[in-house]
């Protein structure tokens, strides 16, 4: 695999509202004081008056993004996960997702790639805190790449999407033949022995453990799940039965993430084992992203592991 | 306003009144004494000023009124019931498992409702949210949102109050149900949120302070918000709490109980004869 480009999901979000306007489509974005983070900046360059910065104030932005949807006219709302998904919860399940109106809330600096930081910016819990919404549509893409196909769709479907995003560079890993669709994981390595079902940024790190596995004469599917609710339930069953043993990766708390929404349907339709790889139940720390990724043990080595103790208990 | 509008208004208030006891004693629970005391300006707004089809509730020209304090559902359905965009004998399901009448508003089911309410503080902003679509798409509609005193103390309120004067939201008008009472007592001893009107006004609202069971004072608050240019406003709307209904005037336990048979029909029956003496 080559690692030559690194984009954040943040900047291929930024660069996707662009085209989805450039493209003719009406919405509106709004901001938290943080357009510069978030890249809904290279929006409001580009489209000044359908760009409104609310101000620090989190809460207030969801409603008002709940207010212009229930005219009619789609809102893209961005924060930092933390502020987002964790301080706003109570509007974004309220005044959001009961109603079912047109926000996509589109969160960046999720997970503790955001780095230097440190804990309170890091946050664990979104994934987890989005998807027991009743009709929330929860994506988090991998790449640049799908992170551009996910936007267009979540603009497309009609309803509250959460689209998790990050800080960091991280791998293009697919090309322009990919295809993201809503609900549909994708199989990107075929194999018998051993399912790796991974999400975001682990993506990329799955795929490194799946040819370090290969090497060790161990056959690992790996599966993307970008959407995680609804989840592919079809392909995770079929992994599950096909190869008796799955490992989930994912860059949030082992505790109600996309570890859990496997877990769930593995163990109500084919129960086999279901190991997570994630951050452990504790708070992120300050330090460079990469080194985070080691500390926290979100490498492809923490994966290889993980996957010979899912096949020990098979 | 005429004498004899003003009556009319006081009399399809006076009903609506009725049919937040009615409803409340048929659902055994709700919000009647928030309901009562926002009752003459809801009757006001729907009755004689918003621009709004019963036949069409959806325009996307329309006035849109939010029930930022949601508890006081019981009076939007009343005043929606009797503006028909519902039959008033819907009312009677208020709260009931089947009914479109949810314990606080739900805009996905009812039709008439333009928000989705009952969590405090939020309303306002998906009223500013209104507001500022309005001006995006060069819309002349007018936004109305009734915020209760005790609702204040959420911080949300002043997030959303600090947005509509900055972005210039003269199509947003804020009222707020002074009735002076919120669960735990009177909302000085809880954790006062007065002055009302030097805190919107030093939020850069255009503030009047009205008696919220006068009909003229109302008429004359909402023309002043109306025409009001550059800014929003808000109407400190000084009432009672269970207005109308004697036995529950001021009365802090009227707030979340409903009336059992008895307290029903003597509330019923006052209403009754304030009817008949208009």
């Amino acid at each position: 695999m080559s690692d030559v480009i690194k984009v954040a999901t943040r900047d291929s979000y930024g660069k996707a509202l662009v085209e989805l306007a450039d493209a003719g489509k009406d919405f509106v974005v709004v901001d938290a004081d943080l357009a510069a983070a978030t890249k809904t900046g290279t929006f409001k360059k580009a489209y000044p008056d359908k760009f409104i910065d609310i101000g620090i104030a989190e809460q207030n932005m969801i409603g008002i993004a709940a207010g212009i949807a229930s005219t009619g006219k789609p809102v893209f709302a961005s924060s930092f996960a933390m502020f987002a998904a964790g301080r706003a919860f109570e509007q974004i399940r309220n005044s959001v997702g009961y109603p079912h109106l047109n926000v996509k809330v589109c969160a960046t600096h999720a997970g503790i790639s955001v780095g230097e930081d440190g804990a309170t910016h890091q946050c664990n819990e979104d994934i987890a805190l989005m998807r027991v919404i009743p009709g929330m549509t929860v994506i988090n893409p991998a790449d640049d790449t799908e992170t551009k196909q996910a936007i267009k769709a979540a603009f497309e479907i009609d309803g509250p999407v959460y689209v998790r995003l990050g800080r960091l560079a991280v791998p293009v890993i697919f090309d322009e033949n990919y295809k993201f669709e809503i609900g549909k994981g994708v199989e990107l390595v075929s194999g018998n022995d051993v399912t790796i079902v991974a999400t975001g940024l682990m993506v990329h790190e799955a795929l490194a453990a799946a040819e370090t596995l290969k090497s060790e004469g161990i056959s690992a599917r790996v599966i993307n799940i970008a959407t995680i609710k609804p989840l592919d339930e079809e392909i995770i069953i079929k992994a599950a039965k096909e190869t008796g043993a799955i490992v989930v990766c994912e860059e949030h708390s082992v505790i109600g993430g996309l570890g859990s929404a496997v877990a769930d349907t593995v163990s109500a339709n084919c129960p086999v084992p279901v190991i997570k790889v994630g951050v452990e139940d504790v708070f992120g720390k300050s330090g460079p992203a990469a080194q985070l990724l080691d500390i926290f043990g979100l490498r492809a080595e923490n994966i290889v592991e993980k996957v010979k103790l899912a096949i020990s208990k098979k | 306003m005429t004498e004899i509008q003003k009556k009319e208004l006081m009399k399809v208030a006076t009903s609506v009144r009725m049919s937040i006891i009615e409803a409340t004693h048929a659902a055994k629970s709700g919000h009647p004494g928030g309901s009562l005391s926002s009752a003459d300006m809801a009757t006001y707004l729907y009755f004689s000023r918003m621009n709004i089809d019963p036949e069409n509730p959806k325009d996307p020209n329309r006035d849109r009124f939010v029930l930022s304090k949601g508890h006081a559902a019981p009076l939007l359905y009343s005043v929606l019931a009797h503006r028909g965009f519902f039959p008033t004998e819907e009312l009677l399901k208020l709260r009931k498992p089947g009914s479109f009448l949810q314990g606080h508003p739900d805009m996905k089911h009812t039709p008439g409702v333009d928000m989705s309410t009952g969590s405090l503080g939020q309303g306002i902003s998906a009223a500013c949210g209104m507001a500022l679509a309005a001006k995006l798409d060069n819309k002349d509609y007018h936004v109305y949102t009734i915020l209760g005193d005790g609702e204040s103390e959420e911080g949300q309120v002043w997030e959303a109050a600090m947005f509509a004067a900055a972005k210039n939201l003269d199509n947003l008008t804020v009222i707020v149900d002074w009735n002076n009472l919120q669960i735990d007592g009177t909302i000085e001893e809880v954790n006062s949120p007065l002055p009302f009107d030097k805190k919107f006004e030093a939020f850069n609202f255009n503030v009047v302070v009205i008696d919220g069971h006068n009909f003229d004072e109302i008429e004359k608050a909402i023309e002043i918000a109306d025409n009001t240019k550059g800014r929003p406003t808000a109407i400190i709307m000084k009432t009672v709490k269970g207005k109308g209904v004697s036995f529950m005037e001021n009365q802090i336990n009227w707030h979340g109980s409903a009336p059992n048979d008895e307290q029903c029909e003597m509330a019923l029956a006052e209403l009754r004869a304030t009817l008949e003496s208009l």
